[in-house]
């Protein structure tokens, strides 16, 4: 086995569930240049050893990031990365987080507290989500 | 797929007291399963029936197929609080499970007692509660079993020698292909470990099946004040309560929830569990309910 890229953490109070969180820091990972293609994920017996999860957990994340085209899946070798998040957004997260920032100075102007900023936000994003579910 | 635990009206009747009534259940093999609910509520009882090490007051219960206790070599049992024989050395323990069951995989034992870091030739009783923990489970993983039976393997053990155990098991399953059943009455130790969860209350089976297809099926509803029978009927309700103006209800359901009044929200396992335990019990505060560990 080559070098340990990454490290799997799962936080107990987020709701959100331990496959999907193994998900998310894997695709957060390749966003920030931290897996790169040919990179190789923790063994699923690692990650087991170490979350003390069940193995159909990581296997249903490693599944869902293969099915999406981030990863493969090796017989008897492993799971690789196959591509990168980096690329284009990357740019783009500059002037997004411009936008951002100003929106929040605009937020605090109307007298919105840290609080119910963080609330405006997640729930204007479920909506959002919702409404592209639906 | 076959079952690895089958049940059919399984009840057991200690006396006058019925210990478990009307257990029907049936899980597929290659799951962690998590046996749930209050001291007292028949966990134990269902698993000694498993094992065969006691027989059914009515119904029938089948291990892999086969009724119960009939392949001793193929299902592995540690009961409550990890019994070990404190006079005798790990070794002697080893040589006795090698004596006693016939696929005995005594490089697996050895392998494991050496990346414990324990000593051969200690006597079990000096071991603590954690090692004591992990010789009964040695025992249990080198006789190679398709099915292993744990009854709360953790609950005497600290946060560490917990967390250890359970690395230890999860590496197990991941490494052999073995079925588990395990009784805990700590959500936090089932939310990690097991894909499958039963829950037992007051000596019944209250709900079970996947931990994802559970959690996927259960929301709770709030909105305004509404009446449980004006719910559609494909939305089955576990708990409800109600304020003058508000209704709260929790419920089971296949069918999207298209009522644009209700606030539609997800359950954790422990909302889930806690749900499906204090339907039952609504007033019993002298008994111990499920424990809340984080």
């Amino acid at each position: 086995m080559g070098l340990k890229m990454i490290e799997f953490h799962l936080d107990g109070r987020s709701g959100v569930s331990p496959y999907q969180q193994i998900v998310q820091q894997v695709r957060n990972a390749l966003r920030l240049g931290l897996l790169r293609e040919g990179d190789q994920l923790p063994t699923v017996k690692d990650v087991v050893a170490t979350l003390a999860i069940n193995p159909n957990t990581v296997l249903k994340a490693y599944r869902e990031l293969e099915h999406e085209g981030l990863v493969q899946a090796r017989p008897g070798r492993g799971t690789f990365v196959t591509r990168t998040l980096t690329d284009n957004t990357l740019a783009a997260h500059g002037p997004l987080r411009q936008d951002l920032r100003r929106w929040l100075a605009k937020a605090r102007k109307a007298g919105l507290d840290d609080e119910s900023i963080e609330a405006l936000f997640l729930t204007t994003f479920r909506t959002a989500a919702q409404e592209d579910i639906a | 797929m076959t079952a690895v635990l089958q049940a059919h009206g399984l009840g057991k009747r200690y006396g006058r007291r019925w210990a478990l009534t009307d257990c029907d259940l049936e899980v597929p093999s290659g799951h962690v399963v998590g046996l749930v609910g209050p001291n007292g509520a028949g966990k134990s009882t269902l698993l000694n029936l498993a094992v065969g090490m006691l027989s059914p007051t009515t119904g029938t219960v089948e291990v892999l197929g086969t009724a119960a206790g009939t392949q001793q070599a193929k299902v592995g049992y540690v009961a409550q609080d990890t019994p070990t024989y404190s006079r005798l050395s790990i070794t002697d323990h080893l040589k006795l499970g090698a004596r006693l069951n016939p696929g005995w995989d005594d490089s697996l034992a050895q392998q494991r007692i050496q990346h414990l870091g324990l000593d051969p030739k200690q006597r079990a009783g000096k071991l603590s509660g954690g090692q004591r923990a992990q010789l009964a489970l040695t025992l249990g993983l080198a006789k190679r079993p398709d099915l292993l039976i744990l009854d709360e393997p953790v609950a005497a053990l600290d946060p560490l020698a917990r967390r250890e155990f359970l690395q230890d098991l999860m590496q197990a399953v991941a490494e052999q292909e073995l079925s588990v059943v395990l009784s805990s009455h700590l959500v936090s130790d089932v939310e990690r470990a097991c894909d499958y969860l039963i829950v037992l209350v007051d000596s019944r089976v209250q709900v079970n099946g996947e931990i994802d297809s559970l959690l996927a099926t259960h929301f709770r509803l709030t909105g305004p004040r509404r009446n449980a029978k004006d719910l559609p009927r494909d939305q089955h309700v576990v708990t409800e309560s109600h304020t003058d103006r508000q209704s709260t209800f929790l419920i089971r359901t296949d069918k999207p929830i298209l009522d644009p009044a209700w606030n539609v929200s997800q359950l954790t396992l422990e909302d889930l569990v806690l749900a499906y335990m204090g339907r039952t019990a609504p007033a019993q505060p002298e008994r111990p309910l499920l424990e809340v560990h984080r």
